[in-house]
């Protein structure tokens, strides 16, 4: 960081052990209390494909200003074993804290860090605590150093942790916090204050916030097999649709699944399917019976690092390319790319929504990094546009396909007097009956791309394209999903401002606004957690821009604000 | 009701499937005269292959699925709207190859839609390969030394999958074809017919499934698995139909 001041401003504290310690309950509820006191927070979750056993890393940064990511810099290091402390020891910050479990502390004192070592596990069994309880007696400790009164502590652990008990946390919490006020440790010289808090503002990873959306636009079916990093977006909705009008379904495979969601569409109801790339590869020649069949699916696309079976757990942004070409054959659709939970929310509702109107099928890409990580936002259902569906006037003789000028045919499903609806995966004419009339078949084809173009005259309505930082400046860094965070974050501490574009909608591409905003800039860098650089393929193509520099990452990490400061420092 | 469509019939002249649409068309008209259906409630769905064509030659609301995945597509119209009549046509390639996953699931969780698979024992729109159902030894354009796999047992597979309603009727014989099909559609669950539908032209078993067919006797017991299970692995020289097994289970519909 460049300044003193501004890295005074961010906070990170790391909580680390073995997959089973309860790592990510601790971070996720760590992150509560300090949403609680009104500040903004980042958490990222690192761990391997393994249940138990294996290194998982909470990292949190918290600040009073809005907060983009991460930061790699620790302040606190709360490790329940050995192995945290060593693994992350090039990441604490000089005057860094650690909390260790007591029994590796003598082990770990020849790392030079400041080991404090802390008995949570006899405090645990002192109270007959759950052994998983034990982080909260570093929490408790870590409480102190912040500043926070011991009465709030207890209060706010007690509230956190009701349904894991909020007395016994509570103790668990006096007892650390006893033991960091009896050893006299530095505390925060700006504490914790109690900041006003935004009622509105809740910690969300993107995969919760897609499942809102989602759900704010009426979704009906969710349907999807389990993938990493997929899956949480399952459970979520699993749990949301217990005692409502929402239902969700696991079938025997992603083939299964998108079959599945055509199939409720066509019989009128909202589905979508979600899976990771990997298993969004087997939904391919699906993806492309929803194009020629009209059907509104929404796929809800997360990356992780492949190819293949690739590093389930990491992530990458190395599907840009696959994901916007989707199925064989040629058909408009949708993809959109947020880059944090807040445009996770709203491209989720807003797919569905679109995939109705147009009745095509659209895709939610996001990637491991934003569908794991949480961060303070604020889900606001009025920016979500609801659209009109073009229903059947049940008069004369039902068209399923019928050709009209905006290319949409009026809808209706099974069950209506009068109606035959005929879908079908062959090219067909009007009615739905299969074709191979050459004129039908070129006419059909146009008739799906014109809903595409009707498409594209709407994008002023959305953000397909968002512009932050200095917009009169001639540097402009170009970026899409995820690594907004880590960018927007380094943007902070960058050497001179410059103009930073994120490209949200990727099909269709809003070419005018993206040669706008890159018209008169001189030096354009492109960020990418990839090997091909994706999306500077994709500008190219649609824009012919080049960029001048490109930074990529492809080690399956997420790009870290500290590193890309000094990276794009070079460039500028 | 006008259960044609004005699509042009191309099936070989003389090809099993027209009877088996003509079973299907007898089918609904009797059930929509006796009050037991709504032509606007009936959803005919497809797979590939020569069978699939059945969706286009049909006025009713149709659904052509992929090769393989018209069960699981199925299963999602009627998890949408439980209300509707599903019946999913598939053939033995369809359904015992390419979407074998699909069927069994769909039978296990007892999905109320029923299966007309069109037993061809062979992949007649690609010309006459072998598939899962030819028997041993079967000599096709993909397998000109003969065929190495044996043939396998839907009915033997849907019974131990937990299929509600298992049946197997001949394609020629037109009223049985479409007392089954009634039948079947008027189950509350996951109903299975199998159709022996002889292809005339790659694999033309007529003249001996004309002569050796017999039809299970009225008093078999329905409701007993194990004498359905026997029964349907029974080799002999008559090929039985009728309808091996029927019992009434939660359907996946009202489960979920």
């Amino acid at each position: 960081m460049t300044t003193q001041e501004n890295s005074q401003a961010v906070r990170t504290i790391g909580i680390g052990g073995a997959a089973g310690d309860g790592i990510r309950e601790a971070g996720l509820r760590l992150a509560e209390l300090f949403n609680r006191q009104g500040y903004q927070s980042f958490l990222s979750f690192s761990y391997p494909s393994i249940i138990r056993g294996g290194h998982n890393f909470s990292r949190l940064s918290v600040s009073k200003e809005k907060i983009f990511s991460d930061h790699s810099e620790m302040d606190i290091l709360i490790a329940v074993n050995a192995e945290s402390v060593r693994l992350h020891l090039s990441e604490l910050k000089p005057d860094a804290l650690v909390f260790v479990e007591q029994a590796y502390a003598e082990e770990l004192k020849d790392t030079g860090a400041n080991i404090i070592p802390v008995p949570m596990a006899d405090f645990a069994k002192e109270i007959n605590a759950r052994p998983i309880a034990r982080t909260t007696v570093g929490l408790g400790a870590f409480a102190f150093t912040a500043g926070l009164r011991l009465e709030r502590t207890k209060e706010l652990i007690s509230s956190i942790f009701q349904d894991y008990g909020g007395e016994i946390n509570a103790a668990l919490a006096e007892k650390g916090y006893n033991l960091a006020e009896k050893l006299n440790l530095p505390k925060w010289r700006e504490g914790t204050g109690e900041l006003a808090v935004n009622e509105k503002a809740i910690l969300t990873d993107a995969n919760k916030a897609i499942g809102k959306g989602l759900l704010a636009a009426g979704l009906d079916f969710y349907i999807s097999y389990p993938m990493t990093p997929s899956s949480s977006l399952l459970t979520f909705l699993a749990k949301e649709a217990v005692g409502g009008k929402l239902k969700t379904i696991q079938p025997e495979d992603e083939i299964s699944a998108i079959n599945m969601a055509i199939g409720v569409t066509y019989a009128g109801k909202k589905a979508a399917v979600g899976t990771a790339t990997g298993g969004f590869a087997l939904m391919q020649e699906a993806f492309s019976f929803a194009g020629i069949s009209e059907s509104p699916i929404v796929a809800v696309v997360s990356q992780r690092q492949g190819p293949a079976t690739g590093v389930p757990t990491n992530t990458s942004q190395s599907d840009l390319q696959f994901v916007i070409h989707s199925g064989h054959g040629e058909f408009p659709r949708i993809v959109i790319a947020p880059g944090d939970a807040e445009e996770a929310f709203i491209s989720a509702g807003n797919a569905l929504n679109l995939a109705w109107k147009y009745q095509m099928p659209a895709i939610i890409l996001v990637d491991k990094q934003l569908s794991e990580s949480s961060q303070t936002s604020i889900l606001d259902s009025s920016k979500i546009i609801q659209n009109e569906v073009k229903k059947w006037d049940n008069e004369g003789v039902y068209n399923r396909y019928k050709f009209t000028e905006d290319g949409i045919s009026p809808f209706t499903a099974p069950g209506t007097k009068n109606a035959s609806v005929k879908l079908t995966s062959y090219e067909h004419d009007e009615f739905g009956i299969a074709t191979e009339n050459t004129e039908l078949v070129k006419k059909m084809t146009d008739k799906r791309f014109k809903k595409g173009e009707m498409l594209e005259k709407e994008f002023s309505l959305y953000d397909t394209v968002k512009v932050y930082g200095d917009e009169k400046s001639d540097t402009a860094i170009l970026f899409w999903g995820s690594p907004k965070g880590a960018i927007l974050e380094a943007s902070k501490y960058l050497k001179k401002p410059v103009k930073l574009v994120q490209i949200l909608w990727m099909e269709p591409f809003d070419t005018e606004k993206v040669s706008k905003e890159l018209a008169h800039v001189k030096n354009l860098i492109t960020i990418e957690g990839n090997h091909n650089s994706q999306l500077a393929s994709l500008l190219r193509e649609k824009t012919s821009i080049v960029p001048n520099h490109k930074i990529n990452r492809y080690d399956s990490k997420p790009f870290e604000p500290t590193e890309l400061v000094k990276e794009i420092n070079e460039l500028l | 009701m006008e259960l044609s469509t004005k699509a042009k019939i191309t099936w070989c002249p003389g090809c099993p499937n027209a009877t088996i649409l003509v079973a299907y068309r007898n089918a609904i008209t009797e059930l929509v005269n006796e009050g037991k259906l709504k032509v606007e409630d009936l959803v005919s769905a497809a797979g590939i292959g020569c069978h699939g064509k059945i969706t286009d030659y049909l006025n009713t609301n149709t659904f052509e699925a992929l090769h393989g995945r018209v069960i699981s597509s199925a299963t999602g119209i009627k998890i949408a709207n439980p209300n509707l009549n599903v019946v999913a046509f598939t053939g033995d390639g369809d359904s015992l190859s390419e979407g074998f996953t699909h069927l069994l699931h769909a039978a296990e969780r007892n999905v109320g839609i029923s299966v007309f698979l069109h037993n061809n024992e062979t992949f007649a729109l690609t010309t006459g390969q072998a598939t899962f159902l030819s028997p041993k030894g079967f000599k096709g354009p993909s397998t000109p030394e003969g065929s190495v796999d044996e043939p396998m047992n839907p009915l033997h597979i849907m019974l131990a999958m937990g299929a509600t309603f298992v049946a197997r009727t001949y394609a020629l014989n037109i009223p049985g074809t479409k007392n089954i099909m009634k039948a079947a559609m008027q189950h509350k669950g996951f109903a299975f017919v199998e159709i022996i539908q002889p292809c005339i032209t790659f694999f033309d078993t007529r003249e001996h499934y004309n002569s050796s067919t017999e039809w299970l006797p009225e008093d078999f017991p329905k409701t007993d698995l194990t004498a359905a299970i026997n029964k349907v692995r029974e080799v002999g020289e008559k090929t039985t139909l009728g309808i091996f097994y029927q019992v009434q289970k939660p359907t996946f519909e009202e489960k979920i």
